[in-house]
C-alpha cells in the first residue's frame, strides 16, 4: 500500500507541469498569435486611449445615453478601504443579486424603478430586462424591446427625431445565430458610440 | 415559452447524442490500452510519466489498492494546492498582487477541487493569482475529473470480467484519461473560446476610461484555458466570481451552446463505453434512456416556469411576455443573450450533471424552478451526471432496483448475469446513504446556529433554501450555489468542507468494494427466468427506484423550502 506514495507525489508534480503550466501557457502563446483581439480581452479604443470592452458593460446614467441592465456589483469604498458599497458595472468583481423571487427588497427595488422608467416613456409598459439585475452585473446587452423604450429619452437629450434614433438602434440589433440560437440584443457601448458618431457627424 | 426556445432546447438534445457512440467508442480504446490516432503524439508523454512516477503499466491493481492509490492521490493534490493558495504571495504570475489565502478558505477550496466540486466561497477575480488559477484550479479541474472516470471504468470491469482479483490500474486509468481524453479536447475548446471572446493573457488588469470618463479596472487572464476543462470534466469552478454568466467566460449562445454540450459530453458517452465493455450496447442505451427521461423532466419544469415570470411584477406596468423583441420572463439574475430558454437549459444541465457552473444566479430563480436544480442534486448527480461519478451513482442505483425486483418475484437478483448479493445491495446502500445523512444533517445544523442563519441574504422559507442548496451542492460535489449565501466565513467553510469530503470519498470506498466483489463472480448465462435490464421495465423501475428513494428522503425539507415559497409567492407575501 506505502508503494502507491511516491506515484502520488510525482504524478502530482509531472500533471502539474503539464496540465497547469505547458497547457494553459501553450493556449497563450497561440492565442496571442492567432486571436489577439480577443485574447487580450476585446477591447475597444478611441482617440489612442481604452475606453472598454466590447463585451463588458458599463454604467450609463447620462439622458443622452442608452442605459444598460441594472448591476449589483460592489466594490470597496475609496474614501474607507475597510467597507464595502455599490458599484456597478465593477468589472473587477462581478456577481448577481442574489435576490429570492419573493424578497421585499427585490419587490420594493422594481417598483420604485418602473415607475421612474414608466415616467420617461408613459405609451408603452417598461420591458423587464430594464428592471431586473443581470447574472454578471456585466451584462453588455439590452433586448431591443429596451433599447426602443430608452429612444424617446435619448432623442430628446440629443435634440435628434425619435426616428433618427429609433434607426440606429434597429441597425444595431444582433439577431439569432442561424435565426436560431441565443435571444436577439443590443450590444450598448457599441451603439453609444454609434450614437456619438451621430453627434459629431 | 417561444417555439424557439423549445428548437433551442431539441437542438441541443440532438447534438448529444450525436457525440454519444463517437466519444464512447473513442473512449473504450483509451481505457482497453487500444491504440488510437494520437497514440503516436501521446504514447512517449505517458511512458515517460510512467517510468517517471514508478509505475508498472502491465501491473493491476486489486479494488482495496486502487481505492488507496486514489485517495493517496487526492491527499497529494490538497496539500500541493493548500500549499499553493498560501504561498501565492511569494510566488509568479501575481500581477494583482493579491495577498495569502486565509486557511480556512484554502482548505474549503482544496477539497472543493480534489473532488470535483467546485465550491467557491470566495471571489476568484480579488482574490486568486494567475498561479493558483493555473497551476492549481485548473490542475485539478483535470485531475480530479480523471479520477472520477478512472473509477468509473474501474466498475465497468467489475461487470465485465469474470471471476477477476483485479481491477485495473489507477495510475494508468487516470494517466490515459488526462493525456488522451481530456487534454486533446480542453485544447480544442479552449481556442474555440478565445475565438469566441474568451481572454487568454497574463497581463495586469486593465484600467479604462468609460464613454462616461469614470474607471473601470477590467479583470482579465488566462480564462479560456481554465474554461475548457472546467465544463468538459464537469468541474464548474469559473475564473470569475459570475461564472459562465460573466460575458469573459460565455460570450455568445454559440459558447453556452458548446459549454452545455461539454458538461454532458463524457457524462453521456460512459452509458456507452459501458455497453461497450459489457459487449451489449443496449445495457448502455438503456441507463442513457433513465438519464434522458429524468433530464426531460427537468427542463420540462424549469423552463415553463421561469418563462412565466415573477406574478408580483404583474401589477407594476411591467411587460414580461414573450415577443419578437424580447424574451421576457423572469429576467431577473439573467443575461440578455441567453434570454430564458438557455439560461433554464443550462440550469438543468450543471445540476444534473455534478458540473455546478452557472450562467444565471440560481438564487433568484422562481422557487419551483430552483427546486429542480436541488433536486437533481440530491438524487445523486446520476442524470449523465459528473465524469464517471454519473455512472457510478447511476450503477448503485440498477443494483437497488434489481434488487427490488428480485424480492418481488422471489428470485436471486442478477444483473448482466452477476448475481447481485447482499454486499453489493449493502454497499450500494450505504453510498446512496451519505447523501441524505450529509445534506440534512448539516442544514438542520445551520439553521438552528446563528452563526449558519446569519449568513443568508433572503429572509423566509428562500433563507433556508439557500442553506438547503449549500450542503445539497457541497454533498453531491456539484459547486453551485444560491449565492446570496455568505459562505467565506470558518463554520460554513469547514462544515462545507467536510460535507464535500463526504459526498466524494464516503460514496467512492463502497462503490469501489462493489466493483472488487463483482469482479470475483463468474457470469451466469441469460436464462427464461432472467429479468431484461435493456428494456422499458427496467428502465421504468430504475426511474421509479429513484424517484422513491430520493422523494421520500428530501420531500419534507424541500415542503419547508421551495414549496411553501411557491405558495406565498402567489398568495403576494414577500420576506
Amino acid at each position: 500500500m506505502l508503494n502507491q506514495i511516491r506515484p502520488a507525489i510525482l504524478m502530482i508534480v509531472a500533471l502539474t507541469a503539464i496540465t497547469g503550466l505547458a497547457y494553459p501557457l501553450a493556449i497563450t502563446g497561440i492565442a496571442e498569435t492567432v486571436f489577439p483581439h480577443q485574447a487580450n480581452g476585446s477591447l475597444i479604443e478611441r482617440d489612442g486611449k481604452v475606453i472598454g470592452s466590447s463585451l463588458i458593460g458599463q454604467n450609463f446614467v447620462g439622458a443622452g445615453y442608452f442605459h444598460g441592465r441594472l448591476s449589483a456589483t460592489s466594490g470597496t469604498d475609496p474614501k474607507d478601504p475597510t467597507k464595502t458599497i455599490a458599484q456597478p458595472y465593477n468589472a473587477a468583481n462581478s456577481g448577481g443579486a442574489n435576490y429570492g423571487p419573493t424578497a421585499k427588497p427585490l419587490i420594493d427595488r422594481v417598483k420604485g424603478d418602473a415607475k421612474t422608467l414608466g415616467a420617461e416613456n408613459p405609451s408603452v409598459p417598461v420591458p423587464v430586462d430594464l428592471v431586473t439585475a443581470s447574472a454578471s452585473g456585466l451584462d453588455p446587452e439590452i433586448t431591443p424591446a429596451g433599447a426602443l423604450f430608452q429612444v424617446p429619452r435619448v432623442a430628446k437629450a440629443r435634440h435628434l427625431s425619435e426616428d433618427q434614433v429609433r434607426q440606429l438602434v434597429t441597425q444595431h440589433i444582433t439577431g439569432r445565430l442561424f435565426g436560431l440560437i441565443g435571444e436577439p440584443h443590443v450590444n450598448v457601448l457599441n451603439l453609444n458610440l454609434a450614437l456619438d458618431a451621430l453627434g459629431k457627424g | 415559452m417561444t417555439i424557439n426556445g423549445w428548437m433551442q432546447i431539441a437542438l441541443f438534445c440532438v447534438l448529444l447524442i450525436l457525440i454519444v457512440k463517437p466519444l464512447g467508442g473513442y473512449m473504450t480504446r483509451v481505457f482497453n490500452g487500444e491504440r488510437t490516432f494520437l497514440t503516436p503524439v501521446l504514447r512517449p508523454i505517458e511512458i515517460g510519466l510512467y517510468r517517471l512516477c514508478g509505475v508498472r503499466e502491465d501491473q493491476e491493481q486489486h479494488w482495496v489498492t486502487y481505492a488507496v492509490a486514489m485517495l493517496f492521490f487526492s491527499v497529494a493534490g490538497f496539500l500541493s494546492l493548500y500549499a499553493l493558495q498560501r504561498l501565492q504571495a511569494s510566488l509568479p504570475f501575481n500581477p494583482a498582487k493579491l495577498g495569502p489565502v486565509d486557511t480556512d478558505l484554502a482548505f474549503n477550496t482544496s477539497i472543493s477541487f480534489i473532488t470535483n466540486t467546485n465550491w467557491q466561497s470566495y471571489t476568484p477575480e480579488t482574490t486568486m493569482s494567475y498561479l493558483v488559477e493555473m497551476a492549481g484550479l485548473t490542475v485539478h479541474n483535470f485531475l480530479s475529473a480523471a479520477t472520477g472516470i478512472a473509477l468509473a471504468i474501474a466498475l465497468i470491469r467489475g461487470f465485465a470480467r469474470r471471476s477477476a482479483s483485479t481491477i485495473g490500474n489507477f495510475w494508468v486509468d487516470m494517466t490515459r484519461c488526462t493525456l488522451y481524453v481530456l487534454l486533446p479536447v480542453a485544447i480544442v475548446a479552449a481556442l474555440f473560446f478565445v475565438w469566441q471572446g474568451v481572454p487568454q493573457n497574463l497581463h495586469a488588469y486593465t484600467n479604462a476610461t468609460t464613454l462616461e470618463g469614470a474607471q473601470q479596472v477590467i479583470a482579465q487572464g488566462p480564462v479560456a484555458s481554465q474554461e475548457a476543462i472546467k465544463m468538459f470534466g464537469t468541474n464548474g469552478g469559473g475564473f470569475f466570481n459570475a461564472n459562465s454568466s460573466h460575458p469573459f467566460e460565455n460570450p455568445t449562445a454559440l459558447t453556452n451552446l458548446v459549454q452545455m454540450l461539454l458538461i454532458f459530453a463524457i457524462g453521456a458517452s460512459l452509458t456507452n463505453v459501458f455497453g461497450r465493455m459489457i459487449r451489449d450496447q443496449r445495457q448502455g442505451w438503456a441507463i442513457f434512456a433513465i438519464m434522458g427521461v429524468l433530464f426531460l423532466v427537468g427542463v420540462f419544469v424549469t423552463y415553463p416556469v421561469e418563462a412565466g415570470g415573477n406574478p408580483a411584477f404583474a401589477a407594476l406596468h411591467i411587460d414580461s411576455a414573450a415577443s419578437a423583441l424580447q424574451t421576457g420572463g423572469n429576467m431577473e439574475g439573467k443575461e440578455v443573450r441567453f434570454g430564458i430558454a438557455n439560461s433554464a437549459l443550462f440550469t438543468t444541465i450543471t445540476t444534473d450533471a455534478s458540473c455546478g457552473a452557472i450562467n444565471n444566479t440560481h438564487d433568484s430563480l422562481l422557487p419551483l424552478a430552483g427546486m429542480v436544480p436541488m433536486v437533481n442534486i440530491m438524487l445523486g448527480e446520476i442524470i449523465f451526471g459528473g465524469v464517471g461519478s454519473g455512472l457510478y451513482g447511476m450503477l448503485a442505483f440498477a443494483i437497488v432496483a434489481v434488487f427490488v425486483a428480485g424480492l418481488m418475484v422471489g428470485r436471486t437478483p442478477e444483473y448482466l448475469g452477476k448475481k447481485i448479493e447482499a454486499k453489493e445491495v449493502k454497499m450500494s446502500m450505504l453510498a446512496i446513504l451519505i447523501l441524505p445523512l450529509s445534506m440534512l444533517g448539516f442544514t438542520a445544523l445551520a439553521v438552528v446556529l446563528p452563526v449558519g442563519t446569519g449568513a443568508m441574504e433572503n429572509a423566509g422559507p428562500h433563507g433556508f433554501s439557500e442553506a438547503l442548496y449549500a450542503y445539497t451542492s457541497a454533498t453531491g460535489n456539484n459547486g453551485s450555489a444560491f449565492a446570496g449565501l455568505s459562505a467565506n466565513v470558518p463554520f460554513w467553510n469547514v462544515t462545507l468542507g467536510i460535507a464535500m469530503l463526504m459526498g466524494r470519498f464516503l460514496f467512492i470506498v463502497p462503490m469501489m468494494a462493489v466493483a472488487g466483489a463483482l469482479a470475483a463472480k463468474k457470469i451466469a448465462p441469460a436464462s427464461a427466468g432472467t429479468f431484461p435490464t435493456h428494456g422499458g421495465l427496467f428502465v421504468g423501475l430504475v426511474i421509479g427506484t429513484i424517484l422513491i428513494v430520493g422523494g421520500l428522503t428530501f420531500f419534507p425539507a424541500l415542503a419547508l423550502g421551495p414549496i411553501v415559497e411557491h405558495f406565498a409567492m402567489h398568495a403576494g407575501v414577500t420576506y
